[in-house]
């Protein structure tokens, strides 16, 4: 139950060792009907030599994936202005570009980047704005000038400058597979490895203030529950219990560390205090009892049991201790994640023998099935409720894929190698 | 004795002798035959000892041997932790060999990969503590038996369907 310093140098090789590797890939496989025309313009570059990151390019990326937007290909553009006095409408007009996004980039010690955003029907400046950062975060300064845009024209704030967590394995038939821990941006780019073992590593999830991490590792050949710090790789094995040590889920406050035990007899759900480590037992049934999501106020938790025959969602009220059941629609409903809004609920539903995506909205009570593969698992929900990214199967290879809380949008990110699973989108990165 | 004739003294000398060496005859003669005896007889006891031992290990042998013959995996129909019936024949065999030893086992749950990874997780350790459950109750101490799952994480078939699915719903005794 020690700090382990010494993962803090592995991880400084890893990060050495390892170019581009599981790096995901985006394939747009649905988009909305009339998406909005945007054209971002490449950002005009104010440093010696050529600019290190394409800006603009991530920004387009960004904006496409949400499928609301269309950005307009840079060689249908008839001028590349950089500056307001180089804009005009009418140009932008004939290709019929509704938005118009340009940019100038310098570095000065940090990178600086400057941003407009135009109405091109109205002819009017909506926005403009300056983000900063290291030279070496300009892919994340891009998300979040993406973040701004998209605010800015769906009211809704944007989650590009967040990360992803998931697990990728390379297949060793007849030998143990290789199991990685991947921290990457939330388009995939700039994968690190954290954690490489020749045993099974999931569960992956984040702390509410997004600089910690926890999982479950079998690496001592049990499983056992471990958190990380991502800013110095020091991490700390939280529990090494007999039977299940998995599930882990922190607080809203990021006092308490859900998580599933077995080590009383059958799987149950139990909270630890992180600074004490004390326990306290909150179900307390023969049946499975897994999988605990925080409502985002903290008040419930909800979980998986089979304590009615087959699992279902089920609420756990911490003040009363009282325990209602979630769904009923459909005969296998599992691992809940909760949307901040506290309302929308993603889930694994099955339907017709087939395993997919499903959104639960606790205050209609209606749940819409998203997804139309199968072996979907593993939803998570951006902290923005806009997107739910999952786990799915494609051409016999685990893929990450994401789909919007309507259904609308779906992409998938395969990785160029092996398997992916479990994505664990972040809460926002304080700034 | 100082006055005692030289016959005398041959007399008293030649007794003794006599009378010495009839003793010290008659012991050895017994003690070997003791020591032979209990020697033929240790040798024969070590011989059936040795005998007894080669029979134990000759019959612990064949019971390794069939439990090494009936394999060490034992398969689940889907979302089941109940034992096959093929599954406890099997586990019978592997009891009889563990009876009459000390040796430790570990029992590794596994599922295939329909469902979620935690539920899974709880799945396969239901299916681990089935089988330590029909040991137990046949006579292998709980001590004995350590259960590990890995739910879906290790499968030995990779690909979907119910061919690949059925040999990955398993536990295996290592």
């Amino acid at each position: 139950m020690k700090w382990l310093p010494v993962l803090a140098l592995k991880l400084a090789l890893l990060m050495i060792s390892l170019g581009a590797r599981a790096e995901l890939t985006i394939e747009i496989t649905q988009g909305m009907d009339n998406p909005t025309a945007i054209a971002v313009v490449p950002f005009a570059w104010q440093g010696p030599g050529s600019a290190p990151t394409d800006i603009a390019s991530v920004i387009d990326g960004d904006l496409n994936r949400s499928g609301q937007f269309l950005p307009v290909s840079r060689s249908d553009m008839l001028g590349l202005p950089s500056v307001q006095s180089e804009v005009y409408y009418r140009d932008w007009r004939a290709i019929d570009t509704e938005y118009l996004v340009i940019g100038r980039v310098s570095v000065a010690g940090q990178m600086r980047i400057e941003y407009e955003l135009f109405d091109v029907l109205r002819q009017t400046k909506v926005h403009a704005g300056v983000v900063t950062g290291a030279v070496s975060e300009a892919r994340m300064l891009a998300h979040q000038v993406s973040d701004a845009i998209y605010e800015k024209l769906t009211g809704i704030r944007g989650a590009f400058a967040t990360r992803l967590l998931y697990v990728s394995v390379t297949r060793v038939p007849g030998g143990n597979d290789y199991f990685r821990l991947t921290l990457a941006d939330s388009d995939g780019a700039r994968p690190i490895v954290l954690l490489e073992s020749r045993e099974p590593v999931m569960a992956p999830t984040w702390s509410p203030d997004g600089r910690q991490i926890a999982y479950v590792s079998f690496e001592s050949s049990r499983p056992a529950i471990y958190r990380q710090d991502l800013a110095s790789g020091q991490r700390e094995q939280l529990t090494n219990f007999k039977g299940l040590n998995s599930s882990p889920s922190w607080s809203p406050d990021g006092n308490t560390m859900a998580m599933v035990l077995s080590k009383d007899g059958s799987p149950d759900i139990y909270l630890m205090n992180l600074a004490s480590k004390r326990l306290t037992r909150v179900t307390r049934h023969y049946a499975i009892d897994t999988e605990p999501a925080w409502m985002p106020d903290g008040k419930s938790l909800l979980f998986t049991s089979d304590r009615g025959g087959r699992p279902q969602i089920y609420r756990y009220n911490l003040a009363s201790g009282s325990t209602e059941r979630v769904t009923f629609e459909g005969t296998y409903n599992a691992r809940a994640r909760v949307a901040q809004d506290g309302r929308n609920v993603v889930m694994v539903h099955q339907q017709n023998g087939a395993f997919h995506i499903a959104l639960l909205d606790l205050v209609s009570e209606r749940l819409q099935v998203l997804t139309a593969t199968d072996l979907d698992e593993s939803p998570s929900i951006a902290p923005n409720g806009s997107m739910v990214l999952y786990a799915t199967k494609y051409a016999e290879q685990g893929i990450l894929a994401a789909v919007s809380v309507d259904g609308g949008v779906k992409f998938r990110l395969p990785a160029r190698e092996g398997d992916v699973r479990e994505p664990a989108w972040s809460p926002y990165m304080g700034r | 004795m100082k006055h005692l004739p030289v016959a005398g003294k041959f007399i008293t000398v030649l007794f003794t002798a006599a009378f010495l060496v009839a003793c010290s005859g008659s012991d050895t003669k017994k003690e070997d035959e003791a020591a032979a005896a209990a020697a033929a007889a240790a040798a024969s006891a070590s011989a059936a000892a040795a005998r007894a031992a080669q029979e134990a290990a000759d019959r612990q042998q064949s019971l390794d041997d069939a439990a090494a013959a009936v394999g060490n995996v034992f398969y689940f129909d889907f979302d089941s932790s109940n034992l096959r019936s093929d599954a406890v024949e099997a586990l019978n065999a592997h009891i009889a060999a563990l009876q009459g030893t000390d040796r430790s086992v570990r029992l590794e749950g596994h599922t295939d990969e329909r469902g979620t990874r935690e539920y899974n997780i709880a799945l396969g350790e239901r299916r681990a503590n089935s089988v330590r459950d029909y040991m137990v109750a046949n006579g292998i101490a709980t001590h004995r038996i350590e259960t590990v799952s890995y739910g879906e994480e290790r499968p030995v078939a990779y690909g979907s369907g119910e061919s690949n699915w059925s040999q990955n719903r398993r536990v295996e005794l290592k």
